[in-house]
């Protein structure tokens, strides 16, 4: 894994959230980091490209715009992973995708537009990879809020 | 949400451009101006279309090398209940109610926990299990072992 400095750090713990707009956000954050909007930016590029950061943007709750997240989950055959994570992943409405130790190996989530394009995505994961696929949709939502500090 | 609304969204999903004015260079893409990207972005936060704006760590990365997913089979009478208390403790970073898949899944409560060994995460789940008491009738732990793919909502442009 790629060395952190103490100014990454920074970065990271400070930036998983509230990114200002305006018209220089970067300029504003370094000037809070002590560093300078160039030297900024250097970081934010290095740390995605080490994928340190998966991105740097807006997370958008398409639930709140007609749409839906979705958990869901299979059970692939060792023989097979590689192939059914490849079938799997090729879909853009796969967001997320885990290998998990469980007989349900791969956990992933479905980001789609519309209700409607959660089942249409699940039932072109069956057909591609002859697998059921097991969806858990939220039915309630306690506690999100997904920050974590750097411990490196 | 309209169809300018959409284009923004279809624009900043892969990530904020990493240039000093970001929000101008989004503008040129959508066809409105560096005002208006901004105004809406704020509109959309405001509204709760958009959760945050920043950074996404991969949790490996910086130090969080066991993720568990822990799940209960709690009483359907009290997981609301026991749901918001669990989803109350500071380690824990989601929390969910879900369908249970019977006979293959019997759990109906999800709880995401962190640590930078397994050890640590057990003992949150640990944690978790005693807050749950008897109204649990069994529960698991599943670590991820590898990230597949991480790169978050992408709507058709």
């Amino acid at each position: 894994m790629p060395e952190l400095d103490a100014v990454d750090r920074q970065i990271i713990d400070k930036l998983q959230g509230e990114f200002p707009i305006c018209e220089r956000p970067y300029a504003e954050v370094a000037a809070r980091l002590g560093i300078t909007e160039d030297d900024l930016l250097m970081r934010l590029e290095r740390l995605l490209a080490d994928k340190v950061l998966t991105r740097f943007g807006p997370m958008f709750q398409i639930e709140r715009m007609g749409g839906a997240f979705v958990l869901a989950a299979l059970a692939a055959p060792e023989a097979r992973y590689e192939e059914v994570t490849a079938l799997v992943n090729a879909l853009p409405q796969v967001a997320h995708n885990y290998r998990r130790e469980h007989q349900l190996n791969m956990w992933f989530v479905l980001a789609t537009e519309t209700q409607d394009g959660i089942g249409a995505a699940i039932a072109r994961i069956e057909a591609d990879t002859g697998l059921p696929v097991y969806a858990f949709p939220k039915e309630r939502e306690f506690f999100v809020e997904m920050k974590l500090e750097a411990r490196v | 949400m309209d169809e300018v609304d959409r284009a923004l969204i279809v624009a900043t999903q892969g990530g904020l451009p990493l240039v000093a004015r970001p929000y101008e260079m989004i503008a040129g893409k959508v066809g409105i101006s560096e005002t208006d990207v901004m105004t809406r972005l704020k509109g959309l936060l405001d509204s709760g279309m958009i959760r945050r704006i920043g950074a996404v760590p991969n949790h490996y990365a910086i130090g969080w090398t066991a993720n568990g997913m822990t799940v209960w089979d709690v009483a359907d009478e009290q997981v609301d209940r026991l749901g918001a208390v669990v989803g109350a403790l500071s380690f824990v970073t989601h929390c969910y109610r879900r369908p249970r898949a019977l006979p293959a899944w019997p759990y109906n409560l999800f709880a995401m926990v962190h640590g930078s060994s397994r050890e640590e995460c057990s003992a949150k789940a640990e944690e978790i299990r005693l807050l749950l008491g008897d109204a649990c009738r069994s529960n698991d732990i599943l670590y991820s072992t590898k990230i597949l793919k991480k790169t978050g909502l992408r709507i058709g442009g």
